[in-house]
């Protein structure tokens, strides 16, 4: 018993050491990060759309932290914006970095795609508005209504994705996420970088994600 | 930073100095001079030389030449039976939960490529199914029939019957309801978010529970044991056993860590679920099946020890090559990339010790289920290791990181390494539980061939797109619905691979089901102990 005790409690202190490495470590460091000043946090609408995106998984599609051109020059080369810095993700509880770029990086989507009816559509339907794009469709985050009401955000669907009759009319939550996907924007200088972001390098707007 | 490297000067010399400490309490206990003796614990007496394997008719079985022989061989009947109930609770539902999986991953798969199809409705959902698919086969399928697995052998390896497998019992009701729970959320869309961490926290505190009643027998046992020395296998077991609550528990904390540190924890966690939970269990299992079928001990004893604790070592600290080139100080990234490329060590000590002792006896892939399975999956293990070595290089990583190179990658390992040793255990258990032959050789053959064929389309395309995508990703003129286009072949192959595994699954769980129910006829040649048991009693 005793050396079956000896090797539990070996095994346990090494993870302990790791914890101390991996997860302390870097929770002291990086919470003492600075905040940069242009960073809002979210609203209780892009909020509740955030939670929407965690809710349908769309963290595993797309990521939300572009690499150091230096070493991947391919995310600042098509748009994605500057490196992120720890202080961007200030607010974002839980984080929302992805490992998947099956689709493009949303870091800087809000900047991108300032439209919230460019926004709307592609929920829809991105092959609405993308040929061949392989993200799935969300009718269920639209409703189909014969007429909308008064304050109804009516969504207007290119033939042949829309219905034939009636009109598309987004939900509070295809609403909430839209203004989560236009709150990424995060094209503001980052106060922790080593120098400051040349100008010509901003994300270009109206880029196809 | 000047804090910080000071801190990080500070742990590297903890590190180094309780490396030490454990090499010296090791040295000081004998833990290395027990060599090659301490190899053949697994045997009974006499035993050696003679294979053990249900799936050989033809091989004589091995009841012993003397009285005493032959009552070591009973007594390990009767170890088998003590945990026949807790082995049966637990295999039973992960074969339910890999049957479930599968089919949650084929959907995902279609989906990648139909992506109008099924989106009606919001519970099926590609961002849904997809981590329905990962929480099934890595909590529900890896994690029940590792632990059920554990269970059978743990007796066995203490040469005792199992003390309190009726905790064991509860514990598996428990985790199956945290399952039903947990699954259930991510449809309803109250996933907590993370990776790997989805389930709702108050969901994982069945998990814990669950996990803590199995580590009730193993205690009792431990404490009953009747072997001086602990083979290796067991020191896997226990430290997985250990390590699983430990992480499970502080990754779920809620609210704990925000924003960027979030997500060094999330990867922290979830590579410590493959490295410190899954891989021992695994590597563990191999450790026991190949010997014992072969009948010969592990070629270097001393190998597999040091095996055991630079795994232990480089492995718990290998999570954050997960987030190279992400928003994290560099220290941490080099500090993963640094263990996982150290994570060479114990990968080739338990390459040289599972193929070493392979060596001459090839032959017997074609007869033994068991081996075939849990061999080719240690040959994956040392591949899919020695792959992810290397993609944790920087240079490597800036290309497959993002891809569906990573993809092929995690399959490689829970499938390839972990569920095809699983599958190979089970073939070894099941019949010793139930007394019982396995009723079709065939079947055992069409699942082989089936989910072989399948992961090997499946991991083909997937690398080899995964790795173009990737290089496409860096050159920006190329523009990204051209990648999307260029991968589509490859998500399509995937799907068959998918199918056929899944098919492979659903011919597996058909037998697996046959075998609790006896059906079939009953074989010329009974089940390995039952005629030990025979001549005894006369």
């Amino acid at each position: 018993m005793k050396r079956a005790l000896a090797i539990m409690v070996g095994a346990a202190l090494i993870l302990l050491l790791a914890t101390l490495t991996l997860v302390v470590m870097p929770y002291l460091q990086m919470s003492a990060e600075q905040v940069p000043p242009d960073l809002k946090p979210y609203t209780e609408q892009q909020q509740r759309g955030r939670q929407v995106y965690i809710a349908n998984g769309c963290v595993y599609c797309h990521s939300q932290q572009p690499r150091d051109p230096s070493f991947a020059p391919g995310d600042k080369a098509r748009g994605w914006g500057r490196p992120s810095v720890p202080g961007d993700y200030a607010y974002d509880e839980p984080h929302l970095l992805g490992t998947m770029r099956t689709g493009p990086d949303l870091f800087n989507i809000g900047a991108r795609q300032p439209s919230i009816d460019w926004q709307l559509m592609h929920l829809y339907n991105p092959r609405a508005i993308i040929k061949g794009s392989i993200m799935p469709s969300y009718p269920f985050l639209f409703r189909h209504v014969n007429e909308p009401a008064e304050g109804d955000k009516v969504v207007n669907i290119p033939p042949p994705y829309g219905p034939e009759t009636g009109k598309i009319v987004a939900t509070e939550d295809a609403l909430a996420l839209a203004e989560y996907m236009l709150a990424l924007d995060h094209t503001y200088p980052a106060p922790t970088l080593p120098k400051a972001q040349p100008k010509s390098d901003e994300p270009k707007e109206n880029r196809a994600p | 930073m000047t804090p910080t490297i000071a801190i990080l000067l500070i742990i590297t010399f903890v590190l180094s100095t309780v490396g030490l400490l454990l090499l010296i309490w090791s040295i000081a206990n004998n833990q290395f001079s027990h060599g090659q003796a301490a190899a053949r614990t697994i045997f009974s007496p006499g035993e050696e030389g003679h294979s053990e394997d249900p799936a050989r008719p033809s091989d004589p079985t091995f009841t012993g030449n003397t009285s005493e022989q032959a009552a070591a061989i009973e007594a390990r009947w009767t170890a088998d039976q003590s945990s026949r109930t807790a082995v049966l609770t637990w295999l039973s539902s992960s074969v339910f939960w890999l049957l479930l999986g599968s089919f949650f991953g084929l959907a995902s798969s279609m989906k990648m490529h139909l992506p109008d199809f099924l989106t009606a409705s919001e519970f099926l959902t590609f961002g849904r199914i997809r981590p329905v698919h990962l929480n099934a086969v890595t909590y529900g399928w890896a994690s029940m029939a590792g632990i059920g697995v554990a269970l059978f052998l743990i007796p066995r390896l203490f040469k005792t019957s199992l003390a309190g497998g009726k905790y064991a019992v509860l514990g598996g009701f428990i985790w199956n309801i945290g399952l039903v729970l947990g699954l259930s959320a991510i449809t309803l869309g109250l996933s907590d978010g993370e990776e790997w961490l989805e389930f709702p926290w108050q969901i994982d505190i069945l998990f814990v529970i669950g996990g803590a009643l199995c580590a009730i027998p193993l205690l009792l046992t431990a404490a009953n044991r009747k072997v001086e020395h602990l083979y290796v296998t067991s020191w896997y077991l226990m430290a997985a056993l250990v390590w699983f609550p430990f992480l499970f528990l502080i990754a779920n904390l809620p609210f704990a860590f925000p924003g960027a540190s979030g997500a060094t924890v999330n990867w922290w966690f979830a590579h410590n679920v493959l490295g410190l939970w899954v891989t021992p269990i695994g590597i563990g299992i191999a450790y026991y099946m190949i010997p014992k079928i072969l009948g010969k001990p592990i070629i270097s004893y001393q190998l597999s020890l040091i095996g055991f604790w630079s795994l232990a070592l480089f492995y718990s600290q290998v999570g954050i090559h997960h987030l190279i080139g992400g928003p994290i100080p560099t220290w941490l990234v080099t500090l993963s990339i640094v263990h996982s490329v150290m994570m060479s060590i114990p990968v080739i000590t338990v390459a040289i010790n599972h193929h070493g002792t392979m060596m001459g006896s090839f032959g017997r892939l074609k007869d033994s289920p068991t081996l075939r399975f849990v061999w080719i999956g240690a040959l994956m293990y040392t591949v899919a290791s020695l792959q992810g070595s290397m993609e944790a290089l920087r240079s490597i990583n800036v290309i497959t990181h993002f891809t569906h190179y990573t993809v092929a990658h995690a399959h490689l390992g829970m499938y390839a390494f972990l569920s095809f040793i699983l599958f190979g255990a089970v073939y070894f258990i099941m019949p010793r539980l139930t007394n019982w032959e396995w009723p079709w050789r065939k079947l055992i053959s069409l699942h082989f061939w089936l989910v072989s064929i399948g992961i090997l389309i499946y991991v083909v395309s997937l690398t080899i797109a995964g790795w173009k995508q990737g290089v496409a990703l860096l050159d920006a003129a190329m523009p990204f619905m051209d990648i999307v286009k260029m991968t589509l072949p490859a998500l399509q192959a995937r799907t068959v691979g998918g199918a056929l595994m899944t098919l492979g699954h659903l011919v597996f769980a058909f037998h697996f089901i046959a075998m609790l129910m006896r059906s079939g006829a009953a074989t010329e040649q009974p089940t390995l102990f039952r005629p030990a048991t025979k001549e005894n009693a006369q």
